[in-house]
């Protein structure tokens, strides 16, 4: 099949449009039929998908699956995976139908909740497989538009100012790195991205205003790129718009937005910064590092004071997404395998985390942690499900947090000590905010009045988690499933990494 | 000769022949009960005239130059009239619902028309300003349509007292140009600037440049927008959002690159200076605004300033971007007026942007369009107003003008806050009694297709239906 990438990406759009034109009516079967449409979408979608994953040629560090057609301006709308984003496609895939799943409660505005998901996969799946810059970008800043009607529709009470803020802040990012993309396009002559990671932008320092620029241009639209997959990833200190849109969105869209939106700033790194601009990631590359350091041990002291669930769980994210971009920016194999690693990691237990949150939200319809306590005696098998996300957020050897983390600090070991050794606090500050969480809601007596008739999870929550619950092992037991097919990428990029920059090292000493 | 040039200027013989038969023909017999059919045929001869200017080719010049029938001119004209055609029929219902359809409203829209059409094609400055007056005379007129309004009445005189004051500027930089070039025949003026221009000149520039600024609503010249778009009846505004707007632009290309076309880097500056307040101005403006269209006065304001970026360029891509912007913004905003004309709560017009709250409940088709709309106005990909956007960066870009860039994206994110206020009103507002009624027929079509072509014309195999090879085509009949 010639077009297998644009079947995969469109078919949760044909499913949308499905909903959109035939679904009638506002009634419990039609709702019910919304859901059910989502669901088999969704499923057909991860389906077709598996083509992909086992058509995938692991030793080809190219572009596969490669399709193209002419465009405007001379763009083509092109699209292809490799090594680093196909994961990125799988996690999308699998996890949507167990978000579409999270989401059967729902009884407010079904028909449209469903749509803006479907959409939302289209435009995620499109950001991962896009090979031309601005066909990259129409996909990146059009997914704002069904986040912030899922947070605005369906968000908590404070909804209106997070999504605000949510699509203000990203959109600011973005346009910076819009103004770059038109640079690029200007001088290359070509917004086609296999063709850019090859082509070297000007490098030669000038002067801004009387400010030295080294690094020249690559500097300046490495800045621009930086802007927006910091916003999105989010690093510190641009990260505050991640907790308030974590607390208001509705479960499914928290789900989202820490599963898979925040990749789109890793993947961004690794596609974009990484290869197109090497000069000006090794100039700037060494604040990246700093900033990720205070990152994790900022946000992880203030996840520690947090008294709402979602909001720590978002902080905790945070100073997870630091890992990341440390072990992007230390360019190294282990680095950057351990950072991908940990992308994906992060999907399935930060997604399960805020399904954990989800399950009591449901039931109880408050966040605050003082309201739960003793939730074990109630819950037991709750307890068990949340007792391993929780630690698998922590990095215990054996789920597959650990082995992000320890890639990425072996990376980054090899580039700067210091940073590690700082980095590595935050380990003992995650498994502080974590287990002290787990143990202010789920043990201890229950003793509050409202929690004593809360019912454990139902069949259908439990069948959500099993499958995050097995992925999350075997990756931790197993890393190889992912190691083996990022790999021979990621060693094609840290080279050619390598020798840009070598040239760069030269020409300073000469 | 004479019959050649004739053959030339024929689209403008006919339509202005056609607008004083109409209207003599509506004096002496039926008056106002003509004005549907006068509308319908006014309306369809936009359209033949559109298809009959749009399969010109090649470049003609008559009357010695004061004329010219160029690649660059057919593209503003068959732009002009499609949307003076749309937006005279989707005012039709809206205009006799109100008793406002008198038969002079299509007449002096025809006559309009005749004069944007004779802007965008002259070749003198003589016939600029023929084109200019002709076409400004008959839109102080229909804003004051309403003649029992305060508020319209208001429109009307307040845009002619500063349409004459900027009139004048032009027609002193017009004297100065004469008086320091010695002709007025733009192809003259060129030559005379060959060798470097003298003060005199720049001043006649600064001065024309003003008045064009003036006639495309550019901030620091955008005063009278606001007000004449709030007071003159809706269908009007809908059309001051459009046609003229598109004349006014290609007027100002038409004259930077024709006349001034060797010191690009004289008036470069000052473009980059209009473009840059605008988008500011529009951006921030707009934010307080609570009437619709009061807002869509401010965001047509920081749209010029974009539609200015490409033209500050100097360059054929940047007057091919400016042409597609404009294209691009006319679409956007025949569907929002298209909308806008359809609000109403118990028969009477509503404008009054809290009214849309949780409009999605009552209509979620003609919610989805205000939201395509919405964000396509703020740029946002994959609707066509992004498209747009960029274009415009690319050109600004190319010709060295980064900064403009980064100032007009940034202004963009301004912007966006107060056209996403306007999806959060329609989504997730308060439920209150808002708006009411269902879109007449014509509205309905209108708001559907735009948005059709807003949200899909980019997809590939569409590729915004061949624009940009057209707009290619002008830019470089003007550009040389």
């Amino acid at each position: 099949m010639g077009n297998l990438l644009s079947l995969t990406t469109f078919i949760p759009l044909l499913g949308a449009a499905i909903l959109a034109i035939f679904l009638r009516g506002n009634d419990a079967a039609a709702q019910k039929n919304a859901k059910w449409v989502a669901m088999a979408t969704t499923v057909a979608t991860f389906l077709v998908s598996l083509f992909i994953l086992f058509g995938f040629d692991k030793s080809n560090t190219g572009f596969q699956f490669v399709e193209e057609r002419a465009w405007l301006l001379g763009m083509n709308y092109k699209m292809g995976v490799d090594g680093i984003s196909i994961l990125f496609v799988m996690l999308t895939t699998f996890l949507m139908p167990l978000v579409i799943a999270s989401c059967w409660s729902v009884e407010n505005r079904v028909k449209e909740y469903m749509i803006a998901f479907l959409l939302l996969e289209t435009l995620m799946l499109g950001v991962f497989m896009a090979l031309d810059l601005v066909l990259f970008y129409l996909f990146f800043e059009a997914g704002l538009i069904p986040m912030f009607l899922i947070i605005g529709i369906w968000g908590g009470a404070n909804r209106i100012y997070a999504s605000f803020k949510f699509f203000l802040y990203t959109f600011l990012g973005s346009v910076l790195m819009l103004v770059a993309m038109v640079a690029m396009f200007s001088d290359a002559g070509t917004t086609d991205i296999p063709t850019l990671m090859t082509h070297t932008f000007a490098s030669e320092n000038f002067s801004i205003l009387g400010v030295q620029i080294i690094g020249g241009m690559q500097t300046l639209m490495w800045i621009a790129f930086f802007a927006s997959f910091a916003v999105k990833m989010p690093m510190w200190p641009v990260h505050t718009w991640l907790p308030d849109a974590h607390v208001q969105a509705p479960t499914a869209g928290s789900v989202v937005l820490a599963a898979i939106l925040l990749k789109m700033g890793g993947y961004g790194f690794l596609r974009f910064s990484l290869p197109m601009f090497p000069i000006g990631s090794e100039v700037l590359g060494p604040m990246v590092l700093w900033l990720s350091a205070i990152a994790i041990i900022y946000t992880s002291l203030v996840a520690l004071v947090q008294d709402d669930m979602k909001k720590l769980i978002a902080y905790s994210s945070v100073a997870h997404m630091g890992y990341v971009t440390m072990g992007i920016f230390a360019v190294n194999q282990q680095g950057i395998d351990g950072a991908i690693f940990q992308m994906i990691s992060h999907g399935f237990i930060s997604g399960a985390l805020f399904l954990c949150v989800g399950v009591i939200y449901d039931r109880m319809h408050t966040r605050e942690i003082d309201a739960y306590g003793g939730l074990v005696n109630r819950m037991p098998a709750y307890a068990l499900i949340f007792l391993f996300f929780t630690m698998a957020n922590v990095g215990l050897p054996g789920t597959s947090g650990f082995i992000g983390e320890f890639l990425v600090l072996m990376g980054i070991f090899q580039v700067n000590t210091w940073v590690a050794m700082f980095a590595t606090t935050g380990v003992i500050l995650s498994a502080a905010y974590a287990l002290w969480l787990y143990r202010r809601v789920v043990m201890g007596e229950l003793i509050k009045e409202s929690l004593k008739s809360i019912t454990d999870m139902t069949t259908r929550e439990r069948f959500i988690f099993a499958p995050l619950v097995v992925m999350t092992l075997l990756l931790g037991v197993y890393p190889a499933l992912v190691l083996d097919i990022i790999g021979p990428s990621v060693a094609a990029l840290v080279d050619n990494y390598e020798m840009a920059t070598a040239g760069m090292q030269s020409a300073v000493t000469h | 000769m004479i019959s050649a040039d004739i053959q030339t200027v024929m689209p403008e013989i006919v339509l202005a022949v056609y607008a004083m038969l109409a209207l003599l023909a509506a004096v002496y017999t039926t008056k106002d009960k003509m004005a549907p059919l006068l509308t319908w045929t006014t309306s369809g001869l936009f359209v033949l005239l559109a298809f009959w200017v749009g399969s010109g080719e090649g470049t003609v010049t008559a009357f010695e130059g004061m004329f010219n029938n160029d690649g660059f001119a057919r593209f503003a004209k068959v732009v002009i009239l499609i949307s003076a055609a749309a937006v005279l029929l989707m005012s039709q219902g809206y205009m006799q619902k109100r008793d406002l359809l008198r038969f002079e409203y299509p007449i002096l829209i025809a006559l309009a028309v005749v004069g944007m059409m004779v802007m965008v094609s002259a070749g003198d400055l003589m016939a600029l300003y023929m084109g200019l007056e002709l076409q400004s005379l008959a839109l102080y007129v229909v804003a004051s349509l309403r003649r029992d309004s305060l508020k319209s009445t208001e429109a009307g005189l307040k845009y002619f007292v500063l349409g004459a004051l900027s009139s004048g500027l032009l027609l002193y930089g017009a004297s100065l140009t004469y008086g320091f070039a010695g002709t007025t025949l733009f192809s003259g003026i060129i030559a005379a600037t060959q060798d470097g221009v003298s003060l005199g000149l720049l001043f006649g520039v600064v001065f024309l440049l003003s008045g064009f600024a003036f006639k495309v609503s550019a901030a620091p010249f955008h005063m009278w927008t606001p007000d004449v778009y709030e007071g003159s009846p809706t269908p009007v505004t809908a059309f001051f959002a459009t046609a003229p707007k598109v004349a006014a632009m290609a007027l100002f290309a038409r004259v930077v690159h024709d006349a001034f076309g060797g010191i690009v880097s004289d008036w470069q500056q000052i473009v980059a200076f209009l473009a840059v307040i605008s988008m500011f101005l529009g951006a921030i403006a707009a934010i307080g605004q609570r009437d619709i269209k009061r807002l869509m006065a401010y965001s047509s304001i920081a749209h010029m300033g974009f539609a200015l970026m490409g033209l500050a360029a100097g360059t054929v891509l940047g007057v091919q971007a400016m042409l597609i912007y404009m294209a691009i913004y006319v679409t956007m905003n025949i569907g929002t007026f298209a909308f806008i004309l359809g609000m109403e709560r118990d028969g009477r017009p509503v404008t009054d942007i809290q009214s849309l709250k949780m409009y999605s409940k009552k209509q979620p088709l003609m919610a989805l369009v205000v939201l395509i709309m919405m964000f396509s106005l703020a740029g946002v990909p994959p609707m066509l107003g992004f498209f747009g956007k960029f274009y415009v960066l690319r050109a600004a870009y190319d010709a060295g003008l980064g900064w403009l860039a980064v100032a007009g994206v940034v202004a963009s994110v301004i912007g966006a806050f107060y056209y996403l206020r306007i999806v959060f009103y329609v989504y997730f507002g308060d439920e209150n009694e808002g708006l009411d009624g269902k879109m007449p027929p014509v509205l309905w079509t209108a708001a559907v297709v735009t948005a059709a072509i807003v949200l899909l014309a980019w997809v590939p195999g569409i590729n915004l239906f061949g624009i940009e090879t057209m707009a290619e085509a002008a830019a470089q009949s003007l550009v040389n």
